[in-house]
This record gives C-alpha cells, sequence and structure tokens, in this order.
C-alpha cells in the first residue's frame, strides 16, 4: 500500500512525483541486482517471468541472428522456451531450427546429448533451466556452461523455480526469473543480461528497462518484489532447512502409499517440491478432492490441463501420467500452520486415494 | 501362451491402464496382452505401468486406418470411430519380488506415521 501511494508516478517524467517514482524504482532494482549477485543496469524488470524467459531468448537469437537460428533446450524448460522454440521452427519450416535435449529418469539433462545438440552448426543459443519448478531436479549448470562456453554458444537459464529457494545460479549468460519465487507479487519478472553477453531485443529501439522491454513497470510491483527479497534473504537458510524436512516427511509418507512413482531427483532437488503419481487414480479427481478438504495442489496430468495434454515434463522422464500430484510448499510467511497442515495431509492422502480407486473399480488391482 | 486383446479406444486416462491391470490380473506369466488405446496419456502411462509392474513391454505403435485408404476421403466423409490409435503389446512376467504392492508398502506406510 505505502508502495502504491509513494510509486504511482510515472519515473520517466520530471515532476516531483516522477522523480520520487523514478529513485524508488532505482531502489528496487538496486536490492534485486545485489541479491542476484549482478550490476542495476544488468537487470531490467518485465511484465511476469515467462515474458522474461522469452524476452531472454528472443534477445540472443536476434543477437545472433548472423551465425543462424538454432535453439537448443532440455525438453523440461517451461513452455515459454519449448511453444517459442517450436514455433520457430515451425515458421522457418525447418525442424532442426529447434533440439530438444532429452532427460533422464530424474529429470536431469544428458549432458553429451546436450553437447552434440550444442555442436551443431548454426546452434545460437541453449537453454537449460536451474531447476524444474515441476518434479524439483536440478540441472548440472557449471556443466551446462561449461560445455557452451567451449562452442562460443550463449546459456539462458531460466531460474523461475529456485530463486530465492537455492542458492542464486551463477553459471549463465542470460536468466531469468519470476518474483513469485521468492515470495513476491506475481506480475514481475526479473532478466539479468551481463554487459559480458551479447544480447539485443528484435523490434525498434525502446528506452524502458536498458532498452529490454517495451513494457513500463509497476513501480509498487517492483518494490513489492525487493521487499520480498529483502525478507527472503534474511529467513531463506532456515526456510530451505525446514522445507526440505517437511518434504522429506512427505516423501517417506507417499513412497509408502500403494502403487506411487515418485518423480524427481530425491538428493539434488529443489528443497520445497514433490510430486508423485499413483497408479489407477484420476488427478483431476485427486486433485478437486484435496481442494475440497482444503489443500491446494497442482497436478501435471492430461485431464486436469486445458489442453488435455499430460505433462511434458512427466513425459520426458518417463514417468506416470496418470494420478499425478504436486505440492509445492509456500514459504513460511505465507504458511505460518505448514507443520500440523502437512500432518493433516498426511494423515488424509490414503483415504482420498482408496476413494478415487474404489470408484474406478480399480483397488484390488 | 494365451493372447489376450484389451481395447480402451476412448477411453480416457486412467481407464486404459486400469482395464489393463485388470486383464493382466486374471492372467498367468507369459500372457501377451495387446492394449488398443486412443488416450494420449496412454502413450507414457502403459510403459510407465509395465515398468512399475515389472512387465514386458515388447511394442508401441501408432495405427491409422485412415492411412490404409488408398485414395484421401473428402472431408465430409464419415470417418472411423477411431482413425488412429496406438497399440500396445505387454508380455507378463510372473510376480516378482519388484512388483510393487501389497505387504512391504504398507508396514513402510506404517513406520512413517
Amino acid at each position: 500500500m505505502t508502495a502504491i501511494e509513494a510509486g504511482w508516478a510515472d519515473p520517466r517524467r520530471l515532476y516531483a512525483e516522477g522523480r520520487a517514482a523514478r529513485t524508488l524504482l532505482d531502489q528496487a532494482r538496486e536490492v534485486i541486482a545485489d541479491g542476484l549477485g549482478v550490476r542495476p543496469p544488468e537487470v531490467s524488470f518485465m511484465p511476469g517471468g515467462p515474458a522474461a524467459v522469452r524476452a531472454g531468448l528472443e534477445g540472443l537469437l536476434y543477437a545472433g541472428r548472423r551465425r543462424g537460428a538454432r535453439i537448443v533446450a532440455t525438453a523440461v524448460e517451461h513452455s515459454a522456451i519449448l511453444t517459442t522454440g517450436r514455433y520457430y521452427a515451425a515458421q522457418a519450416e525447418d525442424p532442426s531450427w529447434f533440439a530438444e535435449v532429452p532427460v533422464d529418469g530424474v529429470g536431469r539433462v544428458d549432458l553429451s546429448a546436450l553437447e552434440q545438440a550444442a555442436a551443431v552448426p548454426r546452434t545460437v543459443v541453449a537453454a537449460v533451466q536451474s531447476a524444474n519448478g515441476e518434479i524439483g531436479t536440478r540441472q548440472p549448470l557449471d556443466r551446462a556452461h561449461e560445455l557452451c562456453l567451449a562452442r562460443g554458444i550463449p546459456l539462458l537459464v531460466d531460474a523461475m523455480a529456485s530463486l530465492g529457494r537455492d542458492p542464486t545460479p551463477s553459471h549463465f549468460d542470460v536468466m531469468a526469473g519470476d518474483a513469485r519465487s521468492w515470495g513476491g507479487p506475481p506480475g514481475l519478472g526479473v532478466l539479468v543480461v551481463p554487459e559480458r553477453t551479447r544480447w539485443r531485443r528484435p523490434g525498434p529501439v525502446s528506452e524502458i528497462e536498458h532498452g529490454r522491454t517495451d513494457v513500463d513497470p509497476v513501480v509498487a510491483i517492483a518494490l513489492a518484489a525487493a521487499e520480498a527479497w529483502h525478507q527472503n534473504e534474511a529467513t531463506r537458510l532456515d526456510e530451505a532447512t525446514r522445507s526440505l524436512a517437511i518434504i522429506e516427511r512427505l516423501r517417506a509418507a507417499v513412497g509408502g502409499l500403494r502403487d506411487v512413482d515418485v518423480v524427481g531427483d530425491p538428493e539434488d532437488c529443489l528443497p520445497h517440491v514433490l510430486t508423485f503419481s499413483l497408479l489407477y487414480v484420476d488427478g483431476e479427481a485427486l486433485a478437486t478432492e484435496l481442494d475440497r478438504r482444503g489443500y491446494a495442489v497442482g497436478s501435471g496430468s492430461a485431464c486436469n490441463s486445458s489442453t488435455l495434454q499430460a505433462s511434458h515434463v512427466l513425459a520426458a522422464t518417463g514417468a506416470l501420467t496418470h494420478g499425478n500430484i504436486r505440492i509445492t510448499l509456500p514459504l513460511q510467511a505465507i504458511a505460518p500452520n505448514l507443520d500440523s497442515d502437512v500432518d493433516r495431509f498426511i494423515a488424509e492422502l490414503p483415504a482420498a486415494v482408496a476413494a478415487i480407486r474404489s470408484h474406478l473399480g480399480a483397488s484390488g488391482l | 501362451m494365451s493372447q489376450i486383446q484389451v481395447d480402451a479406444r476412448g477411453l480416457r486416462c486412467p481407464l486404459p491402464v486400469i482395464r489393463l491391470a485388470a486383464a493382466a490380473q486374471e492372467s498367468a506369466a507369459g500372457t501377451v496382452i495387446t492394449v488398443l488405446a486412443t488416450d494420449s496419456a496412454a502413450r507414457h502411462d502403459i510403459p510407465a505401468w509395465c515398468r512399475m509392474r515389472n512387465h514386458e513391454l515388447r511394442e508401441v505403435s501408432e495405427v491409422s486406418e485412415v492411412s490404409e485408404v488408398t485414395e484421401a476421403p473428402p472431408t465430409d466423409a464419415p470417418l472411423p470411430d477411431h482413425p488412429t490409435y496406438l497399440r500396445f503389446v505387454v508380455v507378463l512376467r510372473p510376480h516378482g519380488p519388484n512388483a510393487s504392492g501389497g505387504g512391504t508398502s504398507r508396514a513402510r506406510w506404517s513406520r512413517a506415521t
């Protein structure tokens, strides 16, 4: 509220209110840049995480347009990357313009396949996420960056799932994030373009956000994101330890259910995400049943998506896609009663699952 | 060696896998089950079921009845009920220690609570 009162004016205007808004926007940028370990001019505020990711990709493509136009991305990237890559390949009527690099059974990129894909001539960008928001698996950014560097291909890192939960990535040429991951407001993406990186926004020259967007950031939202970063930074280690302990408790409980496929790397993963699929369970029915009991969980099952397609992440790892449930733990500031809520969830889950299996006539299978 | 066909075309997930599991429950090791499905999730879930239950997935293929027509039908011609579908060939293995379910998982569950 204070942020809205103080920062309502247009930061590009020269009257006092405009100058005040500019100062606040600059302060927000300094906080975020400092937290991400980069300089303020390297940080641009974008209208949301996926928009930041897409802008990151498009700027690298445009900067590399004389060398080629081929994009390489892991098969578990965010759809902001995958749909953009497929779109360009379809526009060019050449499927080789976009290569999806396979992942293993826990969702970790196959580095030798990444190396091979990056070695194909006319490749100009490789996209590897810091960690997967659906299944939690972290990617080996240090090694991915090393093999990209060796070929002169910039590495785009989508850190939308990990910022504020995990240490900030240091191996990237362009990085994008979303304020929601550190407890900030929706509608604020962050694009980090270090000075050393060749990046250029396609389209007419813009003076907004160091020329990296043509959409003015909402000062109040940027301020709220910076404030959330401050709070998150102070509690990050405690938060991660606490989340991990709860996830381990959930993992043990879920692993004890009959016919369950727990997805993702159990060790090298985000501290707050757990995804599992249950045989003979309808994901939509289970998510709805859990919602009725007061738990907001996600599902990557086909029946739960608008496209009726199963999650591409589950498919890429070879996981069971039906009966899928994704638990993302909220930050302590948002959910002070998390421990007891999780106890209740663990106690109620088996009955909810059994009810759906029995409804589908699958109890004894 | 007996052969069974499970026609799950037109059924949404998780029903194709449930039909397959029901057929498998009544069949001996070595039985070859052919599953036909149109649901896109079956492409991932039948292989995942085979992995979780330790059965062999011998073959996955996409069958297109439209392609068997030599001349392209006019667009308003009635299409077959399931012009394209997936066909899986599963061979049941004996229920070994890897087959999941039952006693041990239940015990782990009680300990966890």
